[in-house]
């Protein structure tokens, strides 16, 4: 019966290396999106400021591929990655966004705060367009191509190291 | 927590009698403990909420009781993202509303309850969802018992057929 003392042990100790290894391990709180390889679906959605139009399925699909930011004025970490959204920019990215459960003032006051990168806003009062391209929360940020389909997605704010990953990303959804 | 904060004061208790070098660190304790509990009162939730007015259907019911039914049993098994050990029946995040709202108007449209859920799951994964699945990656939850009881039932055999 000696050898099964031995497995019984092994297992116990491989179990427990386990656990170990697991814990050690940071955690991933983000639940991505299963939507990467797919076709966003379709929307249209109103202008979230006056001096930006809307924001369409359609506006996604025009060959040309776009970052699609999901922000809020009402989300902190939104501001925090204001300073690298100019820096892509600049750096030749077209930058859409969709503005959730936000009114038009309290974006604009935003955008006058901490710059405007965004080329179109849409307006998702009840997340339906957040909820339709599987995002979880605010600020995200998703890599469209020219066909309109979800390549790559950002969460969290985008920091100092995410820019050249997502100009990356862009420039790989536009061979 | 109260009865901790009380202790010292209690004349009677058998831990009255006891050496005195003890009391200070019980005050220590307790003063510790109810600033905690004031600190924990005046504290102010971080996380950043919007001001809408929540979606139509977050906080109303489908005029039809049946439909009601189907989209209430269905929200109870998913999960809400923003507070992931609630489920979206449970959470007052506006998120949470938004999801309510979706599932009741795809069902007072006429959708199932499974079309629903699917519609979810292939925006979110299996995460979303807390209908147990056998899928490519949860089967080993469910292989696992019943290889265990296997063995179980492969030592006993072995045990009781020896004894005899």
């Amino acid at each position: 019966m000696t050898w099964f003392r031995w497995i019984m042990l092994g297992l116990a100790i491989g179990l427990f290396g386990l656990f170990a290894y697991q814990l050690s391990q940071p955690k991933d709180e983000f639940i991505h999106s299963a939507m990467i390889g797919e076709t966003i679906p379709p929307f249209d959605l109103p202008p979230a400021v006056a001096d930006r139009p809307g924001l369409s399925s359609a506006d996604l699909a025009d060959g040309q591929p776009k970052l699609l930011n999901v922000f809020a004025s009402w989300c902190v970490p939104c501001a925090a990655e204001a300073p690298n959204l100019a820096r892509l920019e600049a750096a030749g990215a077209d930058i859409v966004a969709v503005a959730i459960r936000d009114r038009p003032e309290d974006v604009a006051r935003f955008l006058a705060t901490y710059g405007n990168p965004f080329t179109r806003i849409g307006k998702d009062d009840i997340s339906a367009v957040q909820l339709s391209i599987g995002s979880s929360g605010v600020p995200e940020t998703f890599v469209i191509d020219g066909d309109g389909v979800i390549r790559y997605q950002h969460m969290g704010d985008i920091r100092d190291e995410h820019v050249p990953v997502l100009l990356a990303e862009l420039r790989e959804a536009g061979e | 927590m109260i009865g901790f904060i009380r202790r010292p004061r209690c004349r009677s208790h058998p831990a009255a009698g006891k050496p005195r070098v003890h009391e200070p660190l019980r005050r220590g304790f307790a003063f510790v403990g109810i600033a905690m509990l004031i600190l924990s009162c005046l504290a102010i939730p971080t996380s950043a909420q919007d001001t809408l007015p929540p979606a139509p259907y977050a906080y109303t019911q489908i005029d039809d009781p049946e439909l009601e039914a189907k989209a209430m049993a269905l929200m109870e098994t998913l999960r809400c993202l923003k507070c992931q050990s609630q489920s979206i029946a449970d959470s007052d995040a506006p998120m949470a509303g938004d999801m309510r709202h979706q599932v009741r108007s795809r069902i007072a449209a006429g959708e199932s309850p499974e079309q629903v859920r699917a519609w979810l799951v292939a925006r979110y994964g299996d995460y979303v969802s807390y209908k147990p699945a056998v899928s490519s990656t949860t089967w080993p939850l469910f292989a696992i018992p019943l290889l265990l009881l296997a063995l179980v039932a492969f030592i006993l055999f072995r045990r009781l057929g020896r004894t005899r």
